[in-house]
């Protein structure tokens, strides 16, 4: 029998407070690939998440992370959540991580000692160093390496990430996504990272999931990012060029 | 001075008290909540001024009012935004409904200045006991809330997600440090809580350290401003609420000055 699919979608209809930003979605994503989720702001992709951990309860459809269904809590996700200013600024990385780590397990006093797998997993994506240091002297990526120890830990087997380049140079958004084309082929995880540019990930996606307009359209790359499709999604003329090193770009306005 | 015993009672009221709003105060400052702590002092004034107004002992009235008043505030679950309002429209009334219950009383005015600017050396033996009793089943709380509450302070979304029960550990926090304030404004009354509340958090949080040894410099440091404050008011005559308040300008003003002279400004940081 085939393993189920990490993400099993169907029908699903969402939104927060009871509203509906997403109807009738649809896909079924393999395990051990990469998912980039596109759309403009306010398309549902944090929805999407926030459903997707449990956060919220959709109003229709069926919804299964390894043919389970969904719920809070679950070990085997691992999350990273959109980054904000953040709270406790000099406090170190390791604070932050171990807060995590213990805060949603037990009750009582904080515990200054992480387990092995912490400094392994610290070593393996390099970023050691960064561990001891305040977390408001880091750059954005340098949090987002740290924070993605944190997503990493307790062996999760799909790792959601929300926005994981916004605010980042050039060179980090490409160590980003590298390393997330990394946990996916050596660790056999399921990443879903929602971006508002396909381009920093062209390299590591195996698909893409585009969220517009309420509705959503799943596939490779080639077969989503095309003027009909965005076009249907968006009710609204699209045009998208492809250069020839293979960059996307989307426009609207155009007949 | 300790030859007198009500140096000696005023000196373990204060280090009792001390002990707990350093501990809650650290958590305030990591949440930015500095401003509901404050609000809480003032809805512990309103039930403190109405017990009085009863003939009940003004601290039970205190506790309960604040206590419950931060368990409300903490388990609404609203926004920052929306909180602010509701906290200042319900610190300003608090204030009013506190000053109508001392003037129905019509007693003398020793009695509003003792719960506005504190009164610890007029602490009496029954007094600390409920003292000891509330500081030592605050800790307990404190305690054992420490994990999810840190948790929660630094990463809401991420603690959510994992199923951490996010009202119900914030209402309990803030319903704690309700406790913390009672005991506190028996100190330095309630308009001068943030002295021993927040003054040591937030320099124990420039400081950098873990969050355990955070935990306890912020208690040490509400205990020695504490005694230190008594001390110099032993000394010089001033009220002990100012010396108190003044160790605690002095002692986040040096620290954050050498820790700026060390490591530079911090990014974003906002207490």
């Amino acid at each position: 029998m085939s393993a189920p699919p990490a993400i099993s979608c169907h029908g699903l209809e969402t939104g927060p407070a009871g509203r509906s930003v997403l109807r009738n979605v649809c896909f079924d994503i393999p395990p051990g690939t990469v998912t980039a989720v596109l759309g403009p702001n306010g398309a549902g992709k944090t929805t999407l998440f926030r459903t997707l951990l449990g956060l919220i309860r959709p109003a229709r459809g069926t919804l299964a992370l390894f043919g389970q269904p969904v719920k809070t809590g679950r070990r085997d996700v691992g999350y990273l959540p959109q980054t904000r200013t953040p709270a406790g600024p000099t406090l170190s990385g390791r604070t932050h991580i171990l807060a995590a780590l213990q805060g949603s397990r037990t009750w009582g006093l904080p515990d200054p000692r992480g387990p092995a797998e912490l400094d392994r997993l610290l070593q393996e994506l390099g970023v050691s160093s960064l561990a001891d240091r305040p977390f408001g002297s880091l750059s954005g990526g340098e949090r987002q390496k740290l924070l993605l120890v944190q997503a990493l830990l307790g062996q999760p087997r799909l790792l959601i990430l929300d926005e994981p380049l916004a605010g980042l140079d050039p060179a980090h958004m490409q160590d980003v996504a590298v390393l997330a084309g990394k946990l996916a082929r050596e660790k056999g995880l399921t990443v879903l990272m929602s971006t508002h540019d396909i381009n920093p990930l062209a390299d590591v996606t195996d698909q893409v999931l585009y969220l517009a307009g309420g509705e959503a359209r799943f596939g490779t790359s080639d077969d989503v990012l095309t003027s009909p499709v965005l076009s249907t999604l968006y009710g609204c003329p699209v045009e998208v060029f492809r250069t020839p090193s293979g960059q996307v770009f989307v426009s609207a306005g155009r007949t | 001075m300790l030859q007198f015993e009500f140096m000696r009672l005023a000196f373990l009221a204060s280090g009792l008290a001390a002990l707990l709003s350093g501990v809650t105060g650290w958590f305030l400052v990591l949440r930015r909540q500095s401003f509901a702590g404050h609000a809480l002092s003032h809805i512990g004034f309103a039930g403190a001024a109405a017990s009085l107004w009863a003939g009940l002992p003004p601290l039970a009235g205190l506790m309960l009012t604040a206590g419950l008043g931060g368990t409300v505030m903490g388990t609404s679950g609203a926004r920052q935004e929306q909180h602010d309002v509701a906290i200042g429209l319900t610190l300003a009334f608090s204030m009013g409904a506190g000053m109508l219950f001392l003037h129905l009383l019509n007693g003398p005015a020793r009695r509003a200045t003792a719960l506005l600017f504190g009164n610890v050396m007029g602490i009496d033996t029954p007094t600390l006991i409920c003292l000891t009793v509330t500081v030592l089943a605050g800790l307990a709380g404190m305690a054992l809330l420490a994990r999810p509450l840190l948790f929660l302070s630094l990463q809401p979304e991420l603690a959510e997600a994992r199923g951490v029960p996010v009202r119900l550990i914030s209402g309990l926090f803030l319903g704690l440090t309700g406790l913390a304030t009672a005991a506190c404004a028996e100190v330095t009354g309630v308009l001068l809580v943030f002295t021993l509340m927040i003054g040591p958090g937030a320099t124990a949080l420039r400081l950098g350290l873990t969050p355990l040894a955070g935990l306890a410099a912020a208690a040490g440091l509400a205990v020695a401003e504490a005694w230190g404050g008594l001390a110099l008011a032993w000394q010089s005559d001033a009220p002990v609420s100012f010396c108190i308040a003044l160790l605690s300008l002095l002692v986040f003003g040096l620290t954050t000055l050498r820790m700026k002279r060390k490591n530079g400004d911090v990014q974003n940081t906002q207490f």
